[in-house]
C-alpha cells in the first residue's frame, strides 16, 4: 500500500551528538584502503589547512544513515524495513568532517513517491557541528520494494 | 583546502587516473565494522542467497566510498569534494575465494561549471565483473 503522502515534509527531533573520534576516522580509512595521510595524521591535515585530521567524504553516512532510522522505524510511517534497499546517495559538503566534531542530525522526509509497487522515499539528513554550523547534507533514496503477494 | 590541479589546467573531457579496487569477504567485514552496516547480505552467503542475490553483496557505500579515491587522490585535498553522488544500479558480487572481486573506476571532467568558484563536475564510471554498478556518479571539486 503506497505511503501517506501526509509524511512528505516532516521533519524528525535532532539526534544526541555524535562525537567523531581519531581512531574511528583512521578504522574507516583503512577499511576502504585509503592511504591518504589527511586521515590519519594531524600534521599532513594541517599542512592542508585543515585544524584536524579530516573523515574520508562518505564516513558521515554512518552518522546520517543511522538519523534515518527515526524516519524508517516510525511506526505511523509503516515502511517495512526488510524490503528496503538504497537507491542513491548524495552529499553536499560546506566543509569535511573532523576529528573532534560534535555532530547532529536533523532528518526530514523530502519526497514520497509510488512506483509500480514501489515506495520511494527521499529522507534528507541536515548535519551540524556544536557551533550550529552545518558540514554537510546527505540525501538518502530508499526504496521499499512492493511486496510479492499482495499486489 | 588546497586541491594540487589548478582549474585552469583542466578542460572537458580531462581524464582523471583510473584505479582498480579489490574486495574480499575480509574487506566486507572490516568495512561492516567501520560503517556500523551490519546487514547480513554483506558477509552471509547463506542469508544473501535466501532473500534472493547470487552470492554475498559488497555494500553500495562501499562501492561509493572506493569511486570517490579516484577524485581525491586527483585533487589532492579530500575536502576539495564539494558535491558527491551515485545510484546504486547493480551490486558488486563477493565470492568466497582469495581473489573476491574488482571494483574498476575512471573520471573525467564533464564540465567546467563556474570559473568564480573553480568548480568542475567529475563524472565516474564504476564497474564490477564488466557489469556498470553505480549510475549517476558525479562529483563536484573545488579546484586550485
Amino acid at each position: 500500500m503506497a505511503l501517506d503522502q501526509s509524511f512528505v515534509g516532516r521533519t524528525y527531533p535532532p539526534t544526541e551528538p555524535y562525537e567523531v573520534g581519531r581512531e574511528k576516522i583512521r578504522e574507516f580509512a583503512e577499511a576502504i584502503g585509503d592511504p591518504n595521510p589527511v586521515y590519519t595524521d594531524t600534521e599532513a591535515a594541517k599542512a592542508l589547512g585543515h585544524p584536524d585530521v579530516i573523515a574520508p567524504p562518505t564516513f558521515v553516512f554512518a552518522i546520517t544513515f543511522k538519523a534515518a532510522g527515526q524516519v524508517v522505524e516510525d511506526p505511523q510511517l509503516g515502511l517495512d524495513y526488510s524490503r528496503v534497499v538504497h537507491g542513491d546517495q548524495k552529499f553536499t559538503y560546506t566543509r569535511p568532517v573532523r576529528a573532534g566534531d560534535r555532530l547532529t542530525v536533523t532528518s526530514t522526509i523530502e519526497t514520497i513517491k509510488s512506483l509500480a509497487g514501489n515506495d520511494i522515499l527521499d529522507v534528507r539528513g541536515e548535519v551540524y557541528d556544536e557551533a550550529g554550523e552545518h558540514v554537510v547534507t546527505a540525501v538518502t533514496k530508499l526504496v521499499a520494494r512492493a511486496a510479492d503477494e499482495e499486489a | 583546502m588546497t586541491a594540487k590541479i589548478s582549474y585552469d589546467d583542466v578542460e572537458v573531457g580531462t581524464e582523471l587516473p583510473a584505479q582498480s579496487f579489490p574486495v574480499t569477504r575480509a574487506t566486507l567485514v572490516r568495512y561492516a565494522g567501520a560503517s556500523g552496516d551490519f546487514n547480513p547480505i554483506h558477509w552471509n552467503e547463506k542469508f544473501a542467497k535466501e532473500v534472493g542475490l547470487p552470492d554475498v553483496i559488497a555494500h553500495g557505500m562501499f562501492t561509493m566510498a572506493e569511486a570517490a579515491r579516484v577524485v581525491t587522490d586527483w585533487a589532492g585535498d579530500p575536502a576539495a569534494v564539494a558535491e558527491y553522488g551515485v545510484r546504486f544500479t547493480k551490486p558488486v558480487v563477493v565470492p568466497n575465494d582469495d581473489q573476491g572481486a574488482v571494483i574498476e573506476v575512471s573520471g573525467k571532467v564533464a564540465a567546467k561549471l563556474d570559473d568564480e568558484a573553480r568548480t568542475v563536475r567529475v563524472d565516474l564510471t564504476a564497474t564490477s565483473a564488466g557489469q556498470k554498478v553505480l549510475g549517476m556518479s558525479r562529483a563536484v571539486v573545488r579546484l586550485a
